[in-house]
């Protein structure tokens, strides 16, 4: 006999997703079992790290506390929710706070938040530059060579931490750094009781967790066919029905737009994969070689055959650093000629610049609607543009040198060429720049915990 | 690619034959290509390349491409290291996550045998 499956759904795949996709998802899927909302990307942290720097009490996912004001009335009205997010950031405690204080001005405090910690392991970097599990993953570097600018460093926690709070009866988990798919598999370890021994159920959790970790890009979003999608403003968010077996069927909310097909399915399987029969989870060390994808029905595809085995001995960290500053700054050209006026601006910004002596360590000149995505690659011809944006950056060390460029943009509108526009922003902004420092850290190092808040 | 030889052969746009998918890790991004059918997941496999691949990249400065099969799926995967001059907060380009490299490669003229008759994509 089958049992039900554990219906998992994604309703926020980044910081700046549709702030009111979970309502909608509940909305449209009331007897969802968990909602997994995912705000940390690569560099996310260290954006949250200059928010801690301003307000320690800061550091987490703001916008995940205006989901939670979404939520209330359905679990003031009996909705079984439970909610799995990382959008503590560098501060699950603070968020979980705030979050409880919420929960209890509108009655819901019956309802029980959890923390999981022990990614941050900043101190750990910053003490032992010279280990060589902290070379840079890629390059090879040695952590020695970036170490005085190291801002954050956050190892991806699995699932198991999640599965324990879940167990204490945790209705909203909130964790700071974890592998994306761990948000899913931590629910299904709870639900089905699992061991880290379940290898393949487990590569099937991280698999379904993988494919619904971006949201709607794998209901339609982002895929080859766009074009052909239905109803994209009214796309719907993706489900995960996950099976004792860790198998899972892929779908989406009916009268949704968008679509769940074996193309979109495919897609999303391999975004952002690199061996795809090697793929490294603290939970499972899994292989995509052998899945199978079924189209059960509409909007419906069956995903299985994923096999796993023992995970790694260490976790994968992001870290960030200080990496001077940058911006960007765009014009745009109407006229014949355009593009070769653009191009002239460009280097005309940059020669008067030189001239007082201001020469940035890189820079950037970029034709946009020319190709410019890929320069050199698909060339076209810059002489048939009537029309392009002149997008000019910079990158240096010295704040001021930056900030000099900045004011350099807008005395085009009255020196460059007749048919130049769209200057209404105002001066660029001078931004911070994060390097991304992916390195290892042994799992005994620091080893994940999570605390019931009351 | 000898056997292919023998035969007269014309131009089609990879996008033609397959669909892709593209994302970034740090500096460097994947792109997964999906062939549309069997047929044209074994004529992909003979002259989608790694080296056709990376010299195809190298105006972006890619490194050494590596390719991943996925037959099960009909799929490839080609890792592009590097090839995003430096990748999230750092690089200074308009597509700094490779965003749009799946939509790039698609682009890639290749030169099929006329005999195989390959089916294009309708949608």
């Amino acid at each position: 006999m089958m049992s039900q499956p554990l219906r998992i759904g994604n309703a926020q795949a980044f910081w700046g997703d549709s702030p009111d996709a979970p309502a909608r998802l509940l909305m449209q899927q009331p007897h969802l079992d968990f909602l997994t909302l995912d705000y940390l990307a690569e560099v996310s942290l260290s954006i949250l790290a200059i928010q801690r720097e301003r307000d320690p009490s800061l550091g987490y996912a703001r916008d995940f506390i205006e989901v939670v004001r979404t939520l209330l009335p359905f679990w003031q009205n009996g909705s079984k929710i439970r909610v799995v997010t990382n959008a503590g950031g560098l501060n699950p405690e603070g968020c979980a706070r705030t979050c409880l204080d919420i929960l209890r001005s509108a009655r819901c405090d019956p309802l029980k938040v959890a923390v999981v910690a022990g990614d941050d392991v900043a101190a750990h970097l910053k003490g032992d530059a010279r280990n060589p599990l902290f070379k840079h993953l890629e390059s090879g570097k040695s952590l020695t060579t970036v170490a005085d600018q190291l801002v954050t460093a956050n190892a991806y926690l699995g699932a198991p931490a999640i599965a324990h709070a879940l167990n204490a009866g945790a209705s909203i988990v909130i964790t700071g750094r974890v592998a994306d798919p761990s948000l899913t598999v931590g629910p299904c370890m709870h639900h089905f009781g699992w061991k880290l021994e379940n290898h393949d159920a487990l590569a099937g959790a991280t698999v379904a967790g993988h494919l619904i970790e971006c949201g709607t890009q794998v209901t339609g979003g982002f895929s080859t066919d766009w074009l052909a999608t239905p109803d994209p403003g009214n796309i719907g968010f993706p489900i995960a029905e996950v099976r004792a077996d860790g198998s899972c069927v892929i779908t989406k909310p009916p009268g949704t737009g968008g679509e769940v097909n074996e193309r979109t399915v495919k897609e999303q399987l391999l975004y952002e994969i690199g061996d795809p029969g090697n793929y490294l989870s603290p939970d499972v060390t899994l292989s995509l070689l052998g899945i199978d994808l079924k189209t059960l029905g509409k909007d419906r595809v069956q995903v299985r055959g994923a096999k796993g085995r023992a995970a790694t001995r260490t976790y994968k960290v992001s870290a960030t650093y200080r990496d001077g500053f940058k911006a960007h700054a765009m014009l745009t050209i109407y006229g014949r000629d355009a593009v070769a006026k653009a191009r002239r601006c460009g280097t005309a910004v940059f020669e008067k610049l030189k001239r007082i002596g201001v020469v940035f360590e890189r820079s950037e000149i970029e034709c946009l609607g020319t190709g410019a995505c890929a320069p050199g690659v698909v060339s076209q011809g810059d002489e048939k543009f009537m029309e392009t944006v002149l997008r000019l950056s910079v990158a240096d060390s010295r704040h001021e040198a930056v900030e000099r460029f900045t004011k350099e943009i807008a005395p085009l509108i009255t020196s460059g060429p007749q048919g130049i526009t769209g200057y209404t922003g105002g001066r660029p902004k001078v931004q911070s720049v994060f390097g991304y420092w992916p390195c290892l850290i042994e799992k005994k190092k620091t080893p994940p915990r999570f605390r019931i808040l009351s | 690619m000898r056997v292919a030889n023998k035969f007269p052969k014309s131009s089609i746009r990879l996008g033609e034959i397959a669909f892709a998918r593209s994302g970034d890790k740090g500096s460097s991004a994947n792109v997964a290509i999906f062939a549309t059918s069997k047929r044209n997941y074994q004529l992909l496999h003979l002259v989608l390349t790694a080296a056709v691949v990376e010299r195809y990249f190298k105006p972006l400065g890619v490194g050494k491409v590596v390719r991943y099969e996925v037959p099960h799926l009909q799929a490839f995967n080609f890792i592009l290291p590097d090839i995003l001059a430096g990748g999230g907060s750092r690089s200074l380009r308009i597509d700094s996550q490779g965003k749009t490299l799946g939509q790039v490669i698609l682009e890639l003229k290749i030169l099929v045998p006329k005999i195989s008759q390959v089916k294009k994509r309708k949608r």
